[in-house]
């Protein structure tokens, strides 16, 4: 098959960008959408051209580094699928591509299709753990989890951090990210004694990054490739209006 | 140069303790004065930084992700082993020291296993403690399952996603440090060289793969957690960053390299579909429990496999091993099916797989259970290519996953090169010459959370260590060497791209020195691997600058290092004229083509030193041996007959 691309072309933070047309013929349909990039790059790179950047590692969905918006849809269209895993039998013939960055404040573009998310690591260093030095901890069977908690739990912690929910967002809001770490902890026992100064250090962080605030919009959770639900911010929600009441 | 393990003296159960007891510390007031650089930040990296900056040291940590959250720890399906008898069904420490022992096929050192051992049951309690969401029985217990073949059930998970969670839990603590300012983090950053001064690690050499910038750190001691070197296949289950940059680097400096040819084949991934394929998927090894594997009995059978009559079929695990059946050892597993494939048995349009087949269970079962079973399985196989595997039986080959050899340390994790410390896969030490499922975790998190941490305090605690700065002639010698070959890369304007090289090299590797190996073969690739070699460095074509972010430019310092280790995995498995676990000669096979280890000549680790230098860039490196005994677990063959 073959494919039209236009994918976004920016040499660094600070140069001004634009989109960039390109052919992609004789596409195979079990190829992923980077694979495609793949081979499109070593057509640029033995033309004397730059290749397109672009984050990936792991490529079977779970590290989280890869993803941009595929004609403006983050990830593209297949739900819960990131684009390492999003093959090409899923486009037409003569299909026009464009790709795009995670566009938000909080993520300024690196290079092309590269951003920076260090934010995220900053929200989660400000409280998204809990704290118990290495050693400390008693035995694994000491506190019983009820299963149903642990299952939801595991539900929220399976978010990979890929910025996906920020992009998607109309107001660039890390809610959906933010809230499934503090649902993953807050719904297990071992996460109680810290929760009302994770949720309040967690959001204030948020804020500080300049990711936007939530209107409950759902976008985020429509195109989350773990498919966390929006459950996750009314738990996160709860916390924080909790915690500020306490600490009025 | 003699090689010393400085294994304690004493039984085994009491080694680690009298060991921790003779350990000097360092005064806690002092900590905060010395700094520990940490490179990598997968398991072993991330739960090793978090630890020692809770102890109050400097530390730095540095991955080339945007994010130590991404290392490829993170990918791990199944599960991590600890011995706790939850269950009650005959486990203990010693059991599980003496499986990981046998299945390295007794090439481990007795110490080190029995010690990992000991610390598996700490790890759970601590990963718990953390918040990790492991799997739970109706009463609130924690879940275990069988795993790999062992006999008893000592494998804790969460989900399918066992390796992120606990990777979550050991990120979550470094950022903790990180938030306390006592842990420096440095992402997309890559170590490029390590420098030694007086003989000791004491820093290293970094780009920061945004900037381009080279930059120099001291520290008191290095510890690489690097990960394994699966890449050099090119093709593999490896994320597609994973590299042996630094270890390769630090093994330049002097450091040994034990075990190179010690690699790990899975048998059960997805099979290559087209040359645009940049990775391998692994489906995790459990979904042997149920499905039975087949090829048709005729070479050539290009019929559908529902059309082979049953009558046709070579179910061949289960013919030739008739009490493990489908269940064999992955090294058994993957060496099967290919000999099937090399028969012209093999399905696919590439005639490189066999048949995974569901249909007896679900019929026995019931396709719901089967779905309950392994329906994200079956779900992220039919995403990749584009076949149910209800209705049809899935199409699996093995690949590479997991390598066992590494930089080589002694009892206390240090390498030959005082300072340097190499934990996780990065270093050769625990899993001999194949690892048993469950266990790769297992080690990274003792290796990084209840090992380093003491002896890197016992290191600095008893060596005298000069007050350094990276104006050092040693830094700047490093940076200058660091800097130019850069500039080499980028000024060759060859005619191939970084990843055709790599994508040669993978093939002649797994070819030459991948399930099967000869000593006629290995020779070849010796020679086919120079050749291409030289003309990498004649024609390969790396676009863009050293000034900003470079992908290309990345690619190419690290399958630089790849042509080089590819070399010495081949010198190493052709000078061991024996199979063992990962490690198949094909000279030496028993009667009926099992593996025939030859413990009179080859118990010993194999540590290479490195000794080419500029003048002489052909020097063949020298092989030091360590010997392996064996007081507690006596070597037998390995049956499953």
């Amino acid at each position: 098959m073959r494919l039209i691309l236009h994918v976004w072309r920016q040499r660094g933070a600070k140069a001004p960008g634009k989109m960039t047309r390109y052919e992609a013929a004789d596409v195979n349909p079990d190829m992923s959408m980077l694979e495609l990039l793949d081979v499109l790059n070593e057509g640029l790179i033995l033309k004397g051209e730059e290749p397109i950047a672009f984050e990936h590692d792991c490529r079977e969905g779970i590290c989280g580094s890869c993803g941009f918006m595929i004609n403006g849809i983050a990830h593209g269209p297949l739900p819960a699928t990131t684009v390492c895993q999003l093959s090409m039998r899923h486009f037409k013939d003569g299909q026009e591509l464009h790709l795009e960055p995670w566009r938000a404040k909080a993520f300024p573009v690196i290079k092309d299709l590269v951003v920076d998310r260090g934010a995220f690591d900053r929200i989660i260093a400000a409280a998204g753990y809990i704290s118990v030095p290495t050693g400390s901890a008693p035995d694994g069977n000491t506190i019983l989890v009820n299963k149903e908690n642990a299952d939801r739990a595991m539900d929220a912690a399976a978010c990979i951090g890929c910025g996906a929910c920020v992009a998607a967002c109309p107001n660039a809001s890390a809610a959906l990210f933010t809230g499934a770490k503090i649902a993953h902890l807050g719904l297990l026992p071992q996460g109680q004694p810290e929760r009302s100064r994770r949720a309040l250090s967690m959001v204030r962080q948020w804020n500080a990054e300049g990711f936007g605030s939530c209107t409950n919009i759902g976008e985020c959770a429509a195109v989350c490739p773990k498919e966390i639900a929006l459950e996750a911010i009314a738990r996160m929600n709860r916390d924080f209006i909790s915690a500020s009441w306490e600490r009025r | 140069m003699l090689l010393d393990a400085r294994v304690p003296l004493g039984p085994i159960e009491k080694l680690w303790d009298q060991a921790r007891f003779e350990m000097k510390l360092v005064n806690p007031a002092n900590k905060r004065k010395h700094t520990i650089l940490v490179v990598g930040s997968g398991l072993a990296g991330a739960s090793a930084a978090a630890t020692l900056g809770e102890l109050g040291y400097n530390v730095k940590c540095f991955c080339f992700q945007d994010s130590p959250r991404r290392a490829h720890s993170i990918a791990a399906q199944g599960g991590i082993n600890a011995a706790k008898n939850y269950h009650g069904d005959g486990d203990s420490v010693f059991r599980l020291f003496y499986d990981t022992v046998k299945g390295g096929d007794f090439r481990s050192r007795e110490a080190n296993v029995y010690r990992l051992a000991q610390i598996s049951v700490n790890i759970i309690d601590q990963c718990v403690a953390q918040g990790v969401p492991f799997a739970r029985e109706y009463g609130g217990t924690l879940a275990n399952r069988s795993f790999g073949g062992a006999q008893v059930s000592r494998t804790f998970y969460a989900r399918g996603q066992t390796g992120q969670q606990l990777l979550l839990g050991a990120y979550q603590a470094l950022e903790r440090q990180v938030h306390e300012g006592r842990v420096s983090m440095f992402p997309r950053t890559e170590m490029l060289d390590l420098v030694v001064i007086d003989g000791r690690a004491r820093g290293i050499v970094t780009r920061n793969l945004v900037t381009g910038q080279i930059e120099s750190h001291a520290g008191d001691a290095v510890v690489l957690g690097t990960g394994g070197y699966g890449n050099v296949y090119y093709l593999s289950t490896n994320a597609k960053g994973s590299n042996c940059t630094a270890i390769w680097r630090a093994y330049k400096r002097g450091a040994l390299f034990a075990n190179p040819c010690f690699t790990q084949i899975h048998p059960t991934c997805i099979p290559v579909s087209g040359d645009y394929q940049s990775k391998l998927t692994l489906m995790s090894e459990s979904l042997r429990n149920d499905g039975r594997i087949w090829v048709p009995m005729k070479a050539g059978d290009k019929r559908a496999p529902r059309q082979i009559p049953e009558t046709e079929r070579d179910y061949y695990l289960e013919r030739r091993y008739p009490s493990f059946g489908n269940l064999v050892p992955r090294d058994v597993a993957s060496r099967n099916a290919k000999a099937v494939c090399d028969e012209g048995r093999g399905v696919g349009k590439t005639g490189l797989g066999v048949y995974l087949d569901f249909a007896d269970c679900i019929q026995r079962l019931g396709v719901d259970v089967i779905r309950e079973r392994y329906g994200n399985l079956f779900e992220m196989y039919q995403r990749i290519t584009d076949e149910d595997p209800y209705q049809a039986p899935m199409r699996i080959y093995p690949a590479i996953h997991y390598t066992m050899g590494g930089l080589w340390v002694d009892y206390y994790l240090m390498s030959t090169i005082p300072g340097l410390f190499v934990i996780g896969e990065a270093n050769f030490s625990d899993h001999g010459a194949n690892r048993l499922g469950a266990s790769a975790l297992m080690q990274g998190l003792s290796d990084g959370y209840f090992i380093l941490p003491y002896t890197v305090g016992d290191y600095i605690a008893k060596t005298k260590l000069e007050t350094i700065d990276t104006g050092a002639a040693e830094f700047l010698s490093a940076e200058a060497g660091v800097a130019e070959l850069t500039e080499k890369l980028l000024g060759i304007r060859g005619r191939q791209t970084v990843d055709a090289f790599h994508r040669q090299l993978g093939k002649i590797v797994w070819d030459y020195c991948g399930m099967s190996r000869t000593g006629a073969g290995l020779d070849e690739a010796i020679g086919e691997i120079h050749r291409l070699r030289e003309q990498y460095w004649r024609d390969v074509k790396v676009p863009g600058s050293a000034e900003d972010l470079n992908q290309s430019l990345e690619k190419a310092g690290r399958v630089a290092d790849f042509f080089e280790l590819a070399e010495l995995m081949c010198i190493d498995a052709r000078h061991r004229e024996e199979s063992c676990g990962g490690h198949f000669r094909e000279e030496h096979q028993t009667p009926d083509g099992e593996a025939q280890r030859n413990d009179e000549d080859f118990s010993y680790a194999a540590a290479w030193e490195y000794k080419a230098t500029e003048r002489a860039p052909d020097l063949h490196p020298v092989l030091h041996k360590e010997p392996l005994t064996f007081e507690y677990v006596h070597p037998s063959q390995r049956s499953y007959k």
